[in-house]
């Protein structure tokens, strides 16, 4: 440990200010406080500080991911198998391999990309580099559809991170998801390529006869192409980490346990979804429906909660501390109506099925309008206070 | 007796180095110090000069805007030096002390029998005034003004904080004169503050309420934001138990009697107890011989690591306090140390594995963990906070200089020590306290 510690101490010199290699400073210190927490010690207010930090946070979430990423590898491999008709003859192994092939280049892009640009705006700006791509840069990957080219990755990731984040301030002061903002970029800017039948399996671009829709893409035509379990193990079409509820599930638990995620948001998110299903199944038999939208209308309302991108969205994506609601009942609201908005999108507007993403973009951008009227509560709240208990000094 | 209120927010930092529940007298000690920097927003003007002779309860200075509020000498002797900082400003008047340089003499009355006049003028004289702070803002009370009532916490709940069930044993009764000398000047009532099994349920003339929780339940704001919460415009003043006693002693004796008792406490002291001496005594007086043999740095704390004051052994205790804690400085890299599972690591998070061990008491040092950033998570301080406010909200506040939410928001009900554990907990590294002292400094400078 000294000898990697001497290193970067010995080439501290190097990169100050004013030095001949001043322009690696933001590269030299990020990797220096990724190897070694460092020696600053408390100057003003309390001696001691938590050992939390945010890279504990953000590792926390990757941690928090793990499972849902090795299902998404695992299922990318099933879907491919499945649509060649090779599934029965393949064993576990080489399923995996293939997801991991097919999904470790997109997660390499997205962070090779992102980082590059977070190097370079710390160097701009003079600050050490922050923490909050960590977790983006995982994201990102498993919001995407499997079959999505990597240039195309790669210009989402600039775009997500210059655009929802830097121009705001950096991390801490964006108003949306940044790994949000990278898939509705692609979804608006690329339509033709990101929606439709091909992109969600690997391979079935070769194999032009087979459709392989998403089960969300088939129910909004009137189709039900899923099996419950098969939706909750993860075992359908769909980008690449969002398919397995249980992966997850599972990944909440850590988040909730260790209270990085808010369960608050998790839980009122997962109701709002539940209610507009409910809502939905109570319009299913109306005559005004087409016969699609009566298909899709009538599903259990906690299928919703197991297709598509709805639980990835609900525990990893509206949880995002900076861009959404940061009080206590404004959370209950946000999420809540997180839920509405997602089920309502994805069934009456089929040509949207991934109601999750837009949902969680649009509550993103009322957060701080529902912290601010909750703020003005807990004002008004204090002035009643006063004027009630009526003393004077 | 009132009823129990319970605290649920807020968080018991469980320390190594408790202070053994017994008391050693310390000899007076060569030199004692005032210190007008331990006073926020005092500007110190002399009434003496160096070389000049006091008695203990002479003025060595005053404040330029209450020139009535005068800062007495704790012993008598020979004012030695007057140190100086930065554009002259007054750091430290230091008096070699003199056991024959005899004491000042004030009026020897039962307050009972004393008008509120009467005792306000004699704290004020004898230099016990200082201790009296005002809420909102902590700042040192005007004489003029008149509190709602007086609040005064029995019980501290910061980490290795001193139990003052034990300090006060054999001093109830001067507790109670001072008691009965602050129930002069107030119209309202004077509130005590006590935990469970309190050793104070038997003062008189006072209103007592029971409280219970974690740490920050002893925070005489805690206890008065969870009782009757200021108002904009509401005074209410506050006293801690030693300064209570200073004044009882005070009245019964008719001289100044600035002995306090304090906790010397840490994973760095090698036998943590409570030790006698006087207020301005020297750091090194309680600490020297008494820290383990350490080949790392020390960091010595004049109060609680959450709220206490950095000092070296050369300088002066602080005039307040009631309490030193020493632990490491903990200026070293950690390999990984963000990563690692944390059996050893407390935190107010449940992120680490140290959690799993709920008993256990941990040497902490002073290293920050990580580095700045801007605000990222929620919902972090307001589990630690027992008061209703929004904390976040009012230091984004204070930040952006907005004077009008900084009053909407309760800028009025905290004060530093309030907020210490979110500075403690906070994943960004936030500045809480020096960020809420400004907006005090902001709110004093403009609406005075």
């Amino acid at each position: 440990m000294n000898f990697i510690k001497n290193i970067f101490e010995n080439t501290k010199p190097y990169v100050q200010k004013g030095a001949k290699y001043h322009w690696l400073h933001s590269v030299h210190d990020g990797f220096f406080t990724l190897f070694f927490v460092q020696k600053n010690t408390s100057k003003s207010g309390t001696h001691i500080h938590d050992y939390i930090d945010l890279k504990r946070t953000m590792g926390m979430v990757v941690l928090a991911l793990v499972p849902a990423i090795l299902m998404g590898m695992y299922n990318t491999g099933y879907q491919h198998f499945k649509a060649i008709d090779e599934l029965a003859s393949t064993g576990f192994f080489e399923i995996f391999l293939f997801g991991l092939l097919k999904v470790l280049p997109i997660i390499i892009v997205s962070y090779g990309v992102g980082l590059g640009i977070e190097f370079v705006f710390a160097q701009i700006r003079g600050h050490e580099i922050q923490e909050g791509f960590l977790v983006s840069g995982m994201l990102i990957p498993l919001v995407m559809p499997v079959e999505t080219p990597l240039w195309m990755i790669a210009v989402a990731t600039a775009f997500a991170v210059v655009i929802g984040k830097e121009v705001f301030g950096g991390t801490g002061m964006n108003i949306w998801n940044p790994a949000l903002v990278a898939r509705a970029f692609l979804f608006f800017a690329y339509p033709a390529q990101m929606s439709g039948i091909k992109v969600w399996v690997a391979g079935s671009q070769a194999t032009d006869a087979i459709t392989c829709a998403t089960p969300l893409g088939d129910a909004a035509s009137g189709v039900i192409s899923y099996t419950a379990s098969d939706a909750f193990f993860g075992l359908v079409p769909g980008s690449i980490g969002e398919t397995s509820t249980l992966a997850i599930l599972i990944g909440a638990v850590l988040l909730i346990v260790t209270g990085i995620g808010s369960w608050r948001i998790m839980l009122s998110t997962i109701a709002g979804g539940a209610v507009m299903g409910l809502i939905l199944n109570a319009f299913a038999g109306s005559a005004s429906l087409s016969e699609a939208n009566q298909v899709f209308f009538a599903i259990p309302f906690w299928h919703h909660l197991i297709l598509g991108g709805f639980m990835f969205g609900a525990i990893f994506m509206a949880t995002d501390p900076v861009s959404g609601s940061q009080t206590v009942s404004g959370k209950w609201i946000y999420g809540f109506l997180i839920g509405i908005l997602a089920v309502l999108i994805r069934v009456v507007n089929p040509a949207y099925p991934e109601g999750m993403m837009l949902a969680i973009l649009l509550m993103n951008t009322f957060a701080p309008l529902i912290d601010h009227y909750v703020v003005q509560g807990h004002i008004k709240k204090r002035l009643k206070r006063a004027t009630v208990s009526g003393r004077t000094a | 007796m009132s009823e129990v209120i319970r605290l649920k927010k807020g968080l018991n930092i469980k320390l190594k180095g408790s202070a053994e529940k017994v008391l050693e007298k310390l000899p007076v000690p060569a030199t004692v110090a005032l210190k007008p920097t331990d006073f926020p927003g005092l500007t110190p003007k002399l009434s003496v000069k160096a070389d000049a002779i006091v008695k203990a309860g002479d003025a060595l200075f005053y404040d330029k805007y209450h020139p009535e509020i005068v800062f007495t000498a704790p012993v008598g002797g020979k004012v030695v030096s007057i140190n100086r900082g930065e554009r002259r400003k007054i750091l430290e008047v230091v008096i070699e002390t003199d056991k024959d340089a005899g004491s000042a003499s004030f009026k020897k009355a039962d307050p009972n029998t004393l008008s509120g006049e009467e005792v306000k003028e004699q704290i004020l004289k004898s230099g016990l005034w200082p201790f009296i702070k005002k809420r909102p803002y902590g700042v040192i009370a005007s004489p003029d003004q008149k509190p709602l009532s007086i609040y005064i916490s029995t019980f501290d709940t910061a980490p290795l904080a001193p139990d003052y069930n034990f300090v006060i044993a054999g001093q109830l009764e001067t507790f109670q004169t001072g008691v009965n000398a602050l129930a002069k000047l107030t119209e309202g009532k004077v509130y005590l503050g006590v935990n469970a099994n309190s050793a104070f349920t038997g003062v008189k003339n006072v209103e007592i309420n029971t409280f219970e929780g974690p740490h920050p339940a002893g925070n005489v704001g805690v206890q008065i934001a969870n009782t009757k919460p200021l108002n904009k415009g509401e005074v209410v003043w506050t006293l801690n138990v030693q300064d209570v006693l200073l004044i009882g002693r005070l009245f019964e004796t008719g001289n100044v009697d600035f002995s306090r008792i304090v906790a010397l406490t840490g994973s760095e002291v090698s036998a943590p107890k409570y030790y006698q001496t006087v207020v301005g005594a020297p750091v090194a007086s309680l600490v020297q011989e008494r820290l383990v043999e350490a080949n790392y740095h020390l960091r010595i704390i004049s109060g609680n690591v959450l709220t206490g004051k950095k000092v070296g052994p050369q300088q002066y205790f602080g005039f307040y306090d009631s309490q030193i804690t020493v632990i490491p400085e903990g200026d070293e890299y950690e390999f990984m140390g963000w990563a690692s599972p944390g059996f050893d690591k407390f935190s107010a998070s449940k992120a680490f594995l140290g959690k799993l061990f709920p008993k256990k008491e941990y040497t902490l040092n002073a290293n920050l963990h990580g580095g700045e950033r801007a605000f990222v998570m929620s919902g972090q301080y307001e589990k630690l906070v027992p008061i209703d406010i929004l904390p976040v909200h009012l230091l984004k506040a204070i930040l952006v200089n907005d004077i009008d939410k900084m009053e909407q928001l309760g800028i009025y009900e905290v004060i530093e020590e309030d907020l210490a554990l979110c500075e403690y907990a906070c994943t960004s590294k936030v500045e809480v306290q020096k960020i809420l002292r400004d907006g005090i400094n902001i709110m004093i400078k403009e609406l005075g």
